[in-house]
């Protein structure tokens, strides 16, 4: 369904088309679920405007900035030829985007109270925090990690399943024996660790490295990297919930 | 007035704060690895101001509008007096709660759908696959995904059968669908349930796990308010293979019409 629009306004009318199904489905329980007026409808106007204006603005971006130099550097670390430094350079990129993720520290604080509320630690502020930040550490750890194990599978032409079969049995493994009130908080933190920004890097670094090297499938080989990603902090923050 | 300029200058630091490290490592590898001058740099500093100022305008405005909204209806939607309807105190049985997996669908394949990270991932595989994969189809397919996902975690709550079942029920699965997917589907679809939880999904359903955990008698939120991320990134990893699978019978049955002989 191609509505006529001039094309400098395609974008815009592609993002309200992303947002349609939120707003119906806010629209629909509101008024006729829960019988009840939409609150400020201004705000809520002034709001989409804003969502509409954001979602246009950062996937033009992507396509102009992270797309881009992502690839370019694959291309190059290809060409340059050296395992150390593109493997450097994925461990740099797996920590360094997860250890500030805001995400992440809410997740981690709260594993701090509930490690305390299950007196796997002493319930005190100092000892809540300390948690906190092992975990936060532990979690980046492990993003870094598989930013590599992912790279190295690229670059190697490993195929992915075998890697996520072992992890699967790595998590099931772990959740017989991890204490019980981890293992809620472990798999969800495999989902929290890929924000925004990191995603389409590491996505189109994964590509560009299975496009620029030859009997590589960009397709085959290329995508696995975020799923590395959320595996592996799941195994690694039960690991953790063991050890402290 | 001037509490909304407060909103945009706060959010715009705090997304500043997340791009530094990741510029700090691109541009340093650029520079002291890589030592080669950038391709086109103005317009991916462009690229980066754009993505910058974008995602800091899309926080302000979920948080300023839909995010309160979203939140108050899951508080609304769980609280046992909507959910007896009649006022008839009694006790409740999971059947009750229906409105909630209803919302809970529906809110889990909307907000994938407006996935920042989603919509990233889809142009990449489109690109790749040379249009095999369409935006809209594999987007569309996560996002069915994510809200059986949430569904069922939202039933998984109020009955209050441990997490790990499901997970581990799901990974076999997974699994089994591993071996009969196409080959070029599978890395895709393992990423899929990586992208699907940040931005837009995360803090929903998050209000709405930890609004079911606190009023569902029996439940306690840091026991059981957890879990909804996980199975939203595990079923979309199924509904993608399975798309992937379905299209490929579908070819395959038409070719079959088309020469009757093979």
């Amino acid at each position: 369904m191609q509505l006529p629009i001039p094309p400098i306004l395609r974008p815009f009318a592609d993002s309200v088309r992303d947002l349609l199904p939120i707003i119906l489905v806010i629209g629909f329980f509101q008024l006729v679920v829960l019988q009840q007026p939409i609150p400020n409808m201004g705000k809520l106007l002034y709001g989409t405007v804003m969502v509409v204006l954001g979602l246009t603005l950062f996937v033009r971006g992507l396509e102009m900035g992270l797309f881009p130099i992502g690839e370019s550097m694959a291309f190059d670390f290809a060409r340059k030829g050296s395992v150390f430094w593109v493997l450097t350079f994925a461990f740099a990129l797996g920590f360094g985007t997860t250890v500030a993720e805001p995400a992440l520290i809410a997740v981690a604080a709260e594993a701090g109270k509930v490690a305390a509320s299950g007196n796997m630690i002493e319930n005190s502020e100092v000892a809540r925090d300390s948690y906190a930040t092992g975990l936060r550490y532990t979690v980046a750890l492990s993003v870094g990690f598989a930013i590599v194990l992912g790279v190295l599978r690229i670059l190697k032409g490993w195929p992915i399943q075998y890697f996520i079969i072992g992890g699967y049995i790595g998590v099931v493994g772990m959740t017989a024996i991890a204490p019980e009130e981890i293992i809620g908080i472990a798999y969800d933190s495999g989902g929290v660790t890929t924000s925004t920004i990191t995603v389409p890097l590491v996505t189109a670094l994964g590509v560009g490295l299975a496009s620029s090297i030859k009997g590589r499938n960009p397709m085959i080989d290329g995508f696995g990297l975020i799923a590395f990603a959320s595996l592996t902090p799941m195994i690694f923050v039960m690991g953790y919930g063991m050890v402290i | 007035m001037l509490d909304a300029l407060q909103t945009i200058l706060d959010t715009t630091i705090t997304t500043i704060r997340d791009v530094l490290p990741i510029a700090a490592i691109i541009f340093g590898f650029q520079l002291f690895v890589i030592r080669r001058p950038i391709p086109h740099l103005k317009r991916v500093l462009a690229g980066f101001a754009y993505v910058l100022i974008g995602l800091s305008l899309f926080l302000i405005g979920l948080e300023e509008a839909l995010f309160p909204l979203g939140k108050l209806m899951a508080e609304q939607l769980t609280d046992p007096a909507f959910i007896l309807g009649d006022g008839v105190s009694r006790v409740l049985q999971w059947s009750d709660y229906w409105w909630v997996y209803l919302f809970a669908f529906a809110i889990g394949f909307s907000t994938t759908v407006a996935e920042p990270s989603l919509i990233a991932v889809a142009i990449k595989a489109q690109e790749v696959s040379g249009g095999a994969i369409s935006v809209l189809g594999l987007r569309s397919a996560v996002a069915i995904g994510v809200a059986i996902g949430i569904a069922l975690g939202t039933f998984r709550i109020v009955t209050g059968t441990p997490l790990h079942y499901y997970i581990i029920a799901g990974y076999i699965v997974v699994i089994i669908q591993t071996i009969y997917a196409p080959k070029m589907i599978i890395a895709l679809a393992y990423d899929s349930g990586g992208v699907t939880t940040s931005t837009v999904t995360v803090p929903l359903v998050t209000a709405l796990g930890l609004g079911l955990a606190s009023t569902v008698p029996g439940r306690s939120p840091m026991l059981d308010g957890f879990g909804l991320i996980a199975f939203a990134s595990l079923f979309p990893i199924m509904s993608v293979m399975g798309y992937a699978q379905l299209s490929q019978w579908m070819a395959r049955r038409a070719m079959r019409r088309e020469n009757p002989g093979e």
